[in-house]
């Protein structure tokens, strides 16, 4: 648990039809890893995005590694709509699973419990319902003529997020994050890449303890600085929204989506 | 600091007015426009001598005081704690159906947009969601929508305390009735009268006897929204704070 590993070694293990989880814009997303993903060329995979996601998602179904998405939302913010993901989804060439953000994790806090549901509020009345047969409405058990929604556990293969300092022992530093803990209790095996890894523990008071994924959860770590560029990293560096709207503009057409990733290097090129 | 009175900054304004009396307003990714208001209402209260008002803006670090993850704004508005949050759509019905999917048949959509985010979960638990859309046109303010994301009101029997309470455009400001389940127009601004309203809405709606322009925020307000609402602002919308600093240079 918790072992060392070269950034390849970490990407190589999404392979075909990999279920992954991953996490938001500002909660650390590992862009870095993305990119060794994607030169690894798995396909089919089944991207989870805890509970939406923008570039990470929009580059994968571009890249053509993804069969099925399942979000909340992919956007790229400021920059507007996610260009490649757009038009996957109106060309039908992945299976999008739409969800609503609680409800993804509903999903995943089920499959952190070991329960097969979890019932949930709202959705009732909204399309998503026969979007997502996998959905049910029940009677609540306990207050008859009470509709409520359940949604199953979300259990992924792999959850990769990007984290700022895991120590030797193979614990993370996810500050408040608290997301990329439940992603990590619910999936198989989680992979994180980190800014660094420092030789004390983590552990060292209750203070700390609080913000750190113990190693028992974590399953392989690879060194990637600036490895969430150009998405931001919580107490490191900020978003870089110029690279983000210039990968918008490219990402428009398929050629420009191919000329941007030729030259795509998160945390090697264009360090700030 | 003497510049006109922008259409955005009466926007604020008016958002900031409709939050008269939450406690903790929440505000989603990409929404600038609530975010301001937001501010401006807490800083409104401050100088009134009134409650205190709790804004948490998804994505930024400085205003958000949630440690539990990404879901604790779902459970935090599933316990009754957000008073008010924010709505748009890509297409918004005379219901208050919200579209954040796409037009045209689903899955394949015709324009697909970024998808359903919370709406489907916060809209029915969050009292007071004011529907918030800039574009004022008949692609936006539909008869009836593609793809319910988020329906507007709910049968007898479904758990349903949140709701939309008010629909603000570029143009025109409604309130929502949710017993008629109809828009009320209340007042225009952005240079629109009534009749470019109804020209630009492809929903039916009442009208109030007295639609008149919308009121703009007096000179202690504007102040507090250059200065102060926008420094805070600039924080998780750089951008859109150097927008509204050229825009006012503009005018």
């Amino acid at each position: 648990m918790g072992e060392i590993v070269s950034l390849e070694a970490l990407a190589g293990a999404v392979r075909d039809g990999t279920k992954i989880a991953v996490p938001t814009d500002y909660s650390g997303v590992a862009m870095a890893a993305t990119a060794a993903i994607i030169a690894a060329g798995p396909k089919n995979i089944h991207l989870v995005c805890v509970p939406a996601s923008g570039m990470q998602a929009d580059m994968l179904i571009g890249a053509g590694v993804v069969g099925t998405v399942e979000t909340s939302a992919v956007t790229l913010g400021e920059s507007g709509g996610a260009p490649r993901f757009m038009e996957a989804v109106r060309d039908g060439a992945v299976r999008i699973m739409d969800a609503t953000c609680p409800a993804v994790h509903s999903g995943i806090i089920a499959a952190e419990k070991g329960v097969p549901f979890l019932p949930i509020r709202g959705i009732i009345g909204s399309d998503l319902l026969a979007a997502r047969p996998d959905w049910k409405v029940i009677d609540n058990p306990f207050a008859p003529g009470d509709r409520i929604v359940v949604v199953p556990a979300i259990e992924p293969d792999v959850a990769l997020f990007h984290a700022p300092v895991a120590d030797r022992f193979g614990n993370v530093l996810i500050g408040r994050r608290r997301e990329l803990a439940s992603m990590a209790y619910a999936a198989r095996r989680t992979f994180v890449t980190v800014e660094r890894i420092v030789d004390h523990s983590l552990f060292t008071g209750e203070k700390d303890a609080a913000a750190v994924l113990p190693a028992l959860y974590v399953d392989r770590i690879a060194v990637a600085e600036r490895g969430a560029y150009p998405y931001a990293l919580w107490d490191e560096y900020p978003v870089d929204g110029a690279e983000i709207a210039r990968y918008a503009k490219m990402a428009r057409t398929k050629e420009g989506f191919a000329a941007y990733m030729e030259t795509f290097r998160p945390g090697k090129a264009r360090a700030a | 600091m003497n510049a006109p009175v922008l259409t955005r900054e009466i926007m604020i304004h008016t958002i900031a007015v409709l939050l008269d009396g939450v406690r903790h307003v929440a505000v989603g990714a990409s929404s600038p426009i609530p975010a301001a208001a937001a501010m401006l209402r807490r800083a409104l209260n401050e100088r009134q001598d009134r409650e205190r008002v709790r804004i948490s803006v998804l994505g930024s670090q400085e205003h958000n005081f949630f440690t539990n993850g990404g879901v604790e704004l779902f459970d935090c508005a599933a316990q009754g704690r957000v008073d008010a949050f924010f709505l748009g759509g890509g297409q918004i019905d005379g219901q208050a159906n919200i579209n954040l999917v796409g037009s045209g048949e689903y899955p394949k959509s015709d324009v697909r947009w970024p998808g359903c985010f919370g709406s489907a979960f916060l809209y029915f638990v969050v009292p007071r969601v004011i529907l918030f859309r800039e574009e004022h046109s008949p692609r936006v303010f539909v008869d009836k929508v593609d793809f319910v994301s988020a329906p507007g009101t709910s049968e007898p029997g479904v758990y349903r305390p949140g709701g939309p309470h008010a629909l603000l455009t570029g143009k025109a400001l409604f309130s929502f009735d949710k017993t008629r389940r109809r828009f009320m127009l209340r007042s225009t601004h952005g240079g629109a009268d009534a009749a470019e309203v109804r020209a630009n809405t492809g929903f039916e709606y009442d009208l109030a006897p007295d639609v008149g322009p919308t009121p703009g925020p007096d000179a202690a307000t504007l102040a507090l929204l250059r200065g102060r609402v926008t420094d805070e602002l600039a924080e998780t919308y750089p951008h859109f704070a150097q927008e509204l600093a050229a825009e006012r240079k503009a005018a």
